[in-house]
């Protein structure tokens, strides 16, 4: 396994700081390279932008509550529904699924760590700094306030052209330019972790797979991860170069989407959702790949139609390209467009049909086990089906005209967002807590919980696709009395609080099962790959000799045979005739309970040592810098230029820092 | 920063084909990458070519451009690809004191080419063309400006190499690390290439031979 070993050079080097050598403790953290230590960190992270996230929409739906609400003020209501969607998409979903993502590439693959351990931490001090860069704006200007999307000329002269330079802030910027300055600057920086982990999961896929692990012996979920790389690798330039020519209309007088100075509005739309659509992938793929992993197991079956799942999301991604303008519809692009655009928006429900299909054709005929993951993954499936069905409604061009900027669209996203994507990190976090860390989450609990998230979500956003095909528009603040819309809002709004309360007992299960659990063992689920191999958690090499795969299934092949006419038939770990090459080297493992695994390093070390990479800091002190050149900006005139030099030295030093870093072996 | 990832593979051992694909993972990631800006450049050419007649009654294109004076820069830029093709040839062959002469001849060459868009900026500033003239001015400078930007990065790179290699901290087994460096500075050539032909060549052909009906 060279090729994630540390190696020694030849001419011992100096650096500034000695290589990190903490195990325990903070600086363990902030140091790690280690893929698993960093999916936990993103989890963590993003589990709490997921929590200020639901505050903010239980903000809003109090404020709707009843017409004439008076809880928040027009200017709160605005920055209050733009964050909670930038950070349930940015500094949620996206980075839940990059916490599986870390967590599990390298395990399911049969690898060491991730193809550059460094760039992988780089990417979640990033994902960090960008989310508190956004927020800082509560001590700043205040917060983004055009919405997640943001349209232009809104986003250039702001929902409330009275909001001026404020002299007592003692800044020179206008607090809208400041608003958009955090919006701009942090969706970019925002974007840079996502590029990196894209380079580094894709090449790491190409690159790291175990003897005998062809892509398409991979677990599904490794395709979901590949599949969403490339999405983010092309999506993220996009809005990067929209969002810098935001920053230079708003801060630096430039025209690109002012129609006052010759600038169309609309070339930010395009610019948008030509990132956004692709993005909505990124946001549920992830997911699609959790479920497929979680219904074969506990349909006790192979997953149906592997080869149809994989292409039918290769497909999705292509097509995903070429939808966009299904978000402009009444943008006024003309007959032709809107008629091609809402073609192409039919067809991409196609490949999604087919894994809808097959979902249910894995669950049918098994001997189905109800668990707490099955029940998320079977609640996707039945979740995102409403909602790919009203976004099939969306693509009929007139029928969208009715619906588009109300609450139908509100509701089609939900279904899809939360319904899709949050049940399928559910059904994940349930499935792979044992893994992580060694103990099982409390099934009752968990049914309970499930129970309480899919009434408390259908009570939410059903009647969103009623109040919405009644014309109430979204994006408002408050609604009057007499709309007819009253009776619906306050259902919603206690629908929010039932989701409260099963993330209330979703958290409490994670703090009673941490300590008092039961002890899980390598493989809690009989599930059917090589992650499960291993103990739990894992050690900090992953495996102690790396599996040699010889089927998709590899881990289920080494515990079962079958000969097709008979239900298959569990044998002793290794013994499995199905299971091929008889120079593998590793049949047992499947059979050392974890108290029997080595804890300290590989029993049989000699040549085959294992080298892992050294913690280092560079990556943290590189992400620093990005968040306080930002600041620069938002704060414009001397301390502008202040900042963006100090945080330019930053960055710059610590790359330097990072490439010149010897390895710990230089010691 | 990826060129030198301690999980790369050192050349010249057999450690280069332990990855699936026997390609390094760090020329691998520096592919990616720059598939990656192939989507950013394209976006600000894009925009560019959406704004190109809205000039505000500013300067238009034809009007404006100096294509001999753009055209010699654009050599010397196209000439520095090829300092970085004798920079890698000379660190595979060993030789280092060559490599460390055709890096810096690159370096120099790139920021010769930096110095003429400094140059043509503050002359087009001086005929009243900036950043805020017209949607077609914010595209074209935003659009040259993060060429150039690419451009700055290149040589601070090829610089660092050139530092490294007189300390001595360069091993030749580091050509991988050239070789990358050298890859992403051949893309930016190349995008270099895409926009003179775009922005600058075919408007002055537009107005030589204006379009008949
Ligand atoms: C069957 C597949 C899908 C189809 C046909 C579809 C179609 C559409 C259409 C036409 C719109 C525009 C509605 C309007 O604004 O008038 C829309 C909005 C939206 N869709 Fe979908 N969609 C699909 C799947 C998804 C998925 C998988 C996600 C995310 C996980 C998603 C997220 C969204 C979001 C966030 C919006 C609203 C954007 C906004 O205006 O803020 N959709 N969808
Ligand atoms: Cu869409």
């Amino acid at each position: 396994m060279t090729a994630i070993a540390e190696r020694p050079t030849t001419t011992p080097r100096r650096s500034v700081f000695r290589r990190p050598t903490a195990e325990t403790g903070p600086w363990s953290w902030i140091t790690t390279v280690d893929h698993k230590k960093i999916g936990i960190l993103y989890f963590v992270t993003a589990f709490f932008f997921f929590l200020v996230g639901g505050v903010e929409a239980l903000l809003i739906r109090l404020q709707l509550a009843q017409p004439g609400g008076t809880l928040l003020t027009a200017d709160q209501y605005n920055q209050i529904f733009t964050m909670h969607g930038l950070t349930m998409i940015f500094f949620a979903v996206m980075p839940l699924g990059a916490a599986f993502f870390n967590y599990l590439l390298p395990l399911m693959i049969g690898a060491r760590d991730v193809a550059f351990p460094r760039l992988n931490a780089f990417s979640y001090w990033v994902f960090l700094a960008a989310g508190i860069f956004l927020y800082s704006g509560i001590l700043l200007g205040g917060l983004p306030d055009g919405g997640w999307f943001n349209y232009a000329p809104l986003n250039l002269i702001g929902p409330n052209p009275t909001l001026g330079v404020d002299p007592s802030a003692g800044s020179p910027i206008p607090e809208h330019v400041q608003r958009m300055v955090l919006y701009s600057i942090g969706l970019q920086i925002a974007g840079i972790a996502s590029l990196a982990s894209s380079v580094n999961f894709i090449v790491t896929v190409f690159n790291m797979r175990a003897p005998g692990m062809t892509l398409m012996r991979m677990p599904i979920f490794v395709w979901s991860i590949f599949v969403t790389s490339f999405l983010m690798l092309f999506a993220m330039p996009v809005i990067g170069v929209a969002l810098w020519q935001l920053l230079f209309d708003v801060r630096y007088g430039t025209s690109f989407f002012n129609p006052a100075s010759g600038g169309d509005p609309v070339l930010w739309q395009h610019m948008f959702w030509l990132f956004g659509h692709p993005e909505v992938y990124i946001l549920i793929l992830p997911a699609f790949g959790m479920v497929s992993e979680v219904l074969p197991v506990f349909s006790r079956k192979p997953l149906f139609g592997y080869s149809a799942m994989v292409f039918s999301m290769i497909a999705i991604a292509f097509l995903g390209w070429g939808v966009w303008a299904h978000h402009m519809f009444a943008a006024g692009l003309g007959p032709v467009a809107n008629s091609a655009f809402g073609l192409s928006t039919m067809f991409i429900a196609v490949p999604t049909g087919v894994k809808i299909f097959n979902w249910l054709g894995t669950m049918w005929g098994g001997r189905i086990r109800i668990t707490t993951p099955l029940l998320f993954a079977a609640g996707l499936v039945g979740m995102f089906t409403i909602g790919g069905l009203s976004g099939v409604t969306h693509s009929i061009v007139p029928h969208d005209w009715q619906q588009t900027d109300t609450y139908y669209v509100v509701a089609h996203f939900h279904y899809v967002l939360f319904g899709g994507s949050i049940f399928g990190i559910f059904s994940a976090t349930y499935f792979y807590f044992p893994k992580v860390t060694g103990r099982m989450l409390d099934e009752k609990l968990g049914k309970l919980h499930f129970a309480l998230m899919i009434i408390g979500f259908n009570v939410t956003f059903f009647p969103m696709h009623i109040l919405g095909l009644w014309g109430m528009p979204r994006r408002i603040y408050t609604y009057a009395d007499g709309m007819g819309w009253n009776f619906w809002n306050l259902v919603e709004t206690i629908g929010a609080f039932i989701i409260a309360a099963a993330i209330l007992v979703f958290m409490v299960n994670v703090t009673r099962s941490l300590r008092h659990g039961a002890v899980a063992g390598n493989d809690p689920w009989d599930a059917r790959t090589v992650e499960w191999l291993t103990t739990s958690p894992p050690p900090p090499y992953n495996f102690e000799e790396v599996p040699h795969v010889s089927a998709r299934d590899e881990a289920w092949h080494r515990k079962y045979v079958s000969d097709g006419s008979q239900a298959p038939r569990r044998v002793p770990a290794g013994a499995s005739p199905d299971h091929g090459t008889p120079d593998d080297a590793s049949p047992g493992e499947a059979a050392v309970p974890a108290a029997e695994a080595p804890a300290h390093g590989p029993a049989h070390d000699g040549a085959s040592a294992i080298h892992m990479p050294s913690p280092s800091y560079y990556p943290a002190i590189a992400a620093l810098g990005l968040p306080i050149a930002g600041w620069g900006v938002v704060a414009g005139g001397a301390v502008q230029v202040a900042l963006l030099v100090l945080g330019g030295t930053i960055i710059i030093s610590g790359l330097f820092g990072w490439v010149l870093e010897p390895s710990a072996e230089d010691h | 920063m990826a060129t030198t990832d301690m999980s790369a593979p050192l050349p010249g051992t057999d450690d280069a084909h332990a990855t699936t694909l026997g390609l390094a993972n760090d020329k691998m990631a520096m592919w990616t990458f720059i598939g990656s800006e192939c989507l950013f450049f394209g976006a600000l050419i894009s925009t560019y070519l959406i704004y190109f007649g809205r000039t505000n009654e500013g300067p238009a294109p034809a009007g404006i451009f100096d294509i001999p004076f753009t055209s010699a820069s654009t050599f010397i830029l196209l000439m520095s690809s090829l300092g970085m093709v004798l920079a890698l040839a000379a660190i595979q062959a060993g030789d280092m004191r060559r490599f460390r002469t055709w890096t810096m001849a690159t370096a120099l060459m790139g920021a010769t080419f930096l110095a003429g868009q400094f140059y043509e900026f503050s002359v087009f500033a001086a005929e009243g063309f900036n950043l805020t003239t017209s949607p077609f001015s914010s595209s074209f400078f935003v659009l040259t400006g993060f060429h150039g930007l690419h451009v700055a990065l290149g040589i601070l790179m090829l610089l660092s190499m050139w530092a490294a290699s007189m300390m001595g901290r360069l091993p030749q087994q580091l050509h991988t690390t050239v070789e990358n460096i050298g890859l992403y500075w051949h893309f930016v050539d190349i995008v270099w290439i895409i926009i003179f032909t775009v922005v600058y060549l075919i408007p002055a052909a537009i107005t030589i031979a204006p379009p008949t009906g």
